[in-house]
């Protein structure tokens, strides 16, 4: 990417001096000297990963004594660690594909069951009048700024205990056990989702035409029409981008799927596998390093192969104008 | 649509490699077939009649502990019918509050802690143990543990592992080469130490990074220091505050921690000077004793499975501990460790019996065999004990002699115990003076 750019630097130089400001703007940053500080800054950032990648090459005793740059100085090779994360499998444990399953099962309905809601909700919100309508956008807004962590506590109880209201239940227990509590992380992670998602959403929904939702409605379109028929094919970059955003999210959560699935191995996902790789006093830290790569692939190729749309949408939906 | 082309084929793909992945696990599922009457069903019939019923346990142990954790039951299993679900997890203390909040407690936890048994315990969400395990722990345990479990003359539920934490690691190998014994009082140590300095090598490596734990391995230090400098009496007072954190025999006990830990001669073999201390992951501080570049680490019993795979630890091996020696031996041999405590949130009968069986010695003969595993149960027979440092924690907590304390930073209020008594070892460490280190940590103590 970063080699294209000096002849383009060239190119814009010889056009003659652009006069607006953004133009001013590009020039200054497709110059030469911007190019090889871009090249550092993105070196820099990346070292600390290449350094994780080499020590997960690494045997063990090598990797617990010195520093991974050891490596070009004393080059000892070996596949153990990979060796160890994808195919050891202990009693309790089991192997890491399992784990793999899990993630997916809790990430996919994760994504879509917020974008679903989501997209609906910001239809309604944008172009349903009803009373109080901004009242209530207001007040989803609002709930972005309750940390996760404040209604972790609240919601489990929610589930295990049910909800009573001066002795009379209003809400049974939900009592799930094993598999079943997929569904809590679910729950979850759809509740925690839904205030940003509908905000995202509602702004790109609000900001489609007028005329079209007029010209569909004069020619005898109902709501859920409207929603299937247009708004769902022009909404599809944000939807796209809040799941990518939303994907990430959820596949690299801990903390959620800890607290609602249980670390058991019916239900944890791999993030929580991973924390426990490293045995009861972290003394097997070396599959770690192995363990970070394996898990960094999914995301790796949903965000490469969707990248475009993450930016985007993400903005169409956040800015205004 | 034409947008959702790629996703979906990123999602096939996704999809496809997870269902090869689970093809794989199970085609190579279950192993573990129901071998009920195969073993000697007899000591368990006590246990009986709990056939079909699950109890959930816990805990902080996991990866082949906790593996080792379910073999260990599994006759208890199969001959009883109960079905014992162990979960693991490094977020335990955290996220035992939380469920113990959220409705969703285990029926069991091992709690490594008396500090937060005892939180539990006032706070109401524990029950207390039965008559059953309450007798089965005063016939199979020492008062000094048990009082650990027991708030307001309740008694909550009885110890299961340990470890014993005053062990300094050597090499007896380098040892018998440049002719170095094992010594036998305090004095002797630092006589050792001077010699190891003078052959050119600093004598003592210490590392006390463990990520948010920092500081932890150097309270250690300090609570083996109270222990030898003062009497047990008063190192129970300073737990319970009932001296304060800065009072002179605590300053006197840190001081003579000071006297290896802040000596540049001393430390820090293979890493530096005394500074380095704090930036050197306890997992690797005693790893420079199979390079030679020091001789000794205090490190707890536990340690001795951060040793790189092919580390022979036995007495002629290429490590192995000895006992960090009391100043005056003739009072007793002063001996520092943890432990987890047994306590159940639920007191149906089934998880009543769980809890009088992991008490037992048949329980702690069992795990015992499998390796690996230390217990102050005193039915524990030293044959099965096959770890050449395990069976000399064994023999030292089983010692008449041994004055056993636990960890004291367990002990104290959370706020001092994990907070700023960890915090002041970093800044003495780095150069602080024992007295403003010391008052700043009595100033934080929850009034």
């Amino acid at each position: 990417m970063t080699t294209t750019t000096p002849p383009l630097a060239t190119g814009a130089a010889r056009g003659g001096t652009p006069t607006t400001t953004a133009g001013r703007v590009r020039k200054r940053l497709t110059s030469r000297t911007a190019t090889v500080a871009s090249i550092v800054i993105a070196v820099v950032w990346t070292i600390p990963t290449f350094g994780l990648f080499v020590s997960s090459f690494r045997p063990e005793e090598q990797l617990k004594t010195t520093g991974w740059w050891t490596f070009f100085r004393d080059p000892q090779f070996t596949l153990e660690n990979y060796q160890q994360v994808l195919f050891g499998r202990g009693a309790s444990s089991g192997q890491l594909a399992g784990y793999f399953i899990n993630s997916l099962v809790i990430t996919l309905p994760s994504v879509l069951f917020p974008l679903a809601f989501a997209a609906m909700a910001a239809y309604a919100l944008a172009w349903i009048n009803f009373r109080g309508r901004d009242w209530l956008y207001i007040g989803i807004f609002a709930l972005q700024i309750v940390p996760l962590q404040m209604a972790l506590v609240p919601l489990l109880s929610f589930f295990s205990r049910g909800v009573s209201l001066g002795g009379v239940t209003l809400m049974p227990p939900w009592d799930l056990a094993g598999e079943e509590r997929f569904i809590q992380v679910w729950f979850a992670h759809t509740c925690f989702a839904l205030p940003l998602a509908v905000f995202l959403l509602h702004n790109f929904v609000s900001q489609l035409p007028k005329d079209l939702m007029e010209a569909a409605r004069v020619d005898g379109a109902t709501h859920p029409k409207i929603f299937r028929s247009i708004v769902l094919p022009l909404i599809t970059p944000a939807l796209a981008a809040f799941g990518i955003f939303q994907f990430l999210w959820v596949w690299n959560d801990l903390l959620v799927a800890l607290i609602f699935a249980g670390g058991g191995s019916e239900v944890a996902p791999l993030t929580v596998r991973l924390a426990e790789m490293a045995g009861t006093r972290g003394n097997e830290w070396q599959r770690l390093t192995a363990g970070a790569f394996v898990s960094i692939v999914v995301p790796l190729i949903v965000f490469l192969s969707l990248q475009r749309y993450f930016v985007r949408g993400l903005l169409a939906g956040s800015v205004k104008g | 649509m034409a947008v959702f082309a790629r996703p979906r084929q990123a999602l096939a793909i996704a999809g496809v490699l997870g269902l090869a992945l689970s093809a794989t696990a199970c085609g190579s599922g279950d192993s573990s077939e129901n071998n009920a009457g195969s073993g000697d069903c007899s000591a368990y019939e006590k246990y009986e009649g709990h056939d079909g019923k699950t109890v959930t346990i816990y805990s902080s142990i996991r990866e082949i502990e906790a593996d080792r954790l379910d073999e260990s039951w599994k006759e208890f299993s199969d001959c009883t019918g109960i079905e014992i679900d162990h979960e693991g997890s490094g977020e335990f203390e955290a996220q035992l509050n939380v469920r113990v909040d959220g409705g969703n407690a285990p029926d069991l936890a091992f709690v490594p802690q008396p500090g937060l048994v005892q939180r539990f315990a006032t706070g109401g969400k524990l029950k207390p143990a039965s008559a059953e395990t309450k007798a089965m722990a005063e016939q199979n345990y020492s008062a000094d543990w048990l009082k650990y479990s027991t708030v307001d003359g309740t008694f909550y539920g009885a110890p299961l592992g340990s470890n014993v934490k005053s062990f300094v690691w050597y090499s007896p190998k380098t040892f018998q080469e440049k002719g170095w014994t094992i010594p036998e009082t305090w004095d002797d140590l630092i006589k050792l130490s001077d010699t190891i300095a003078a052959s050119g090598t600093k004598p003592w490596c210490v590392g006390v990074e463990s990520g948010e734990g920092t500081g932890w391995p150097a309270t250690d230090w300090i609570e083996d220091l109270m222990l030898r400098t003062q009497t047990p009496e008063i190192y129970d007072q300073w737990t319970t505050h009932a001296i304060p954190f800065n009072d002179p025999r605590v300053a006197e006990a840190v001081d003579r921690a000071g006297q290896i830990l802040k000596n540049e001669k001393y430390v820090n073999g293979g890493f530096g000077g005394v500074r380095s201390i704090t930036t050197t992951a306890f997992q690797e501080a005693g790893l420079p004793i199979t390079q030679g570049d020091c001789a000794l680490h205090r490190q707890a019993s536990f340690y001795a499975n951060n040793w790189p795979e092919g580390t022979k630890v036995a007495e002629d091996g290429d490590v192995f501990a000895f006992y960090l020696p009391a100043i005056d031996p003739s009072k007793g041999k002063p001996v520092l460790g943890g432990g987890e405590f047994t306590v159940a949130f639920t007191d149906r009968p089934e998880v009543q019996a769980v809890q009088t069986y992991l008490a037992s010695g048949e329980y702690a003969n069992s795990r015992a065999k499998i390796g690996d595993w230390v217990s102050a149960n005193n039915k524990l027979d030293l044959a099965n004990v096959p770890n050449p440092v395990d069976k000399l924690s064994v023999q030292l907590l089983q010692d008449s002699n041994t004055v056993f304390r636990f960890d004291g930073s367990d002990l104290m209020p959370a706020a001092v115990g994990t907070g700023t008594f960890w915090k002041g070892m970093i800044e003495w460490l780095n150069g602080k003076d024992t007295a403003s280190v010391l008052s700043g940590i009595e100033s934080s103590w929850p009034q």
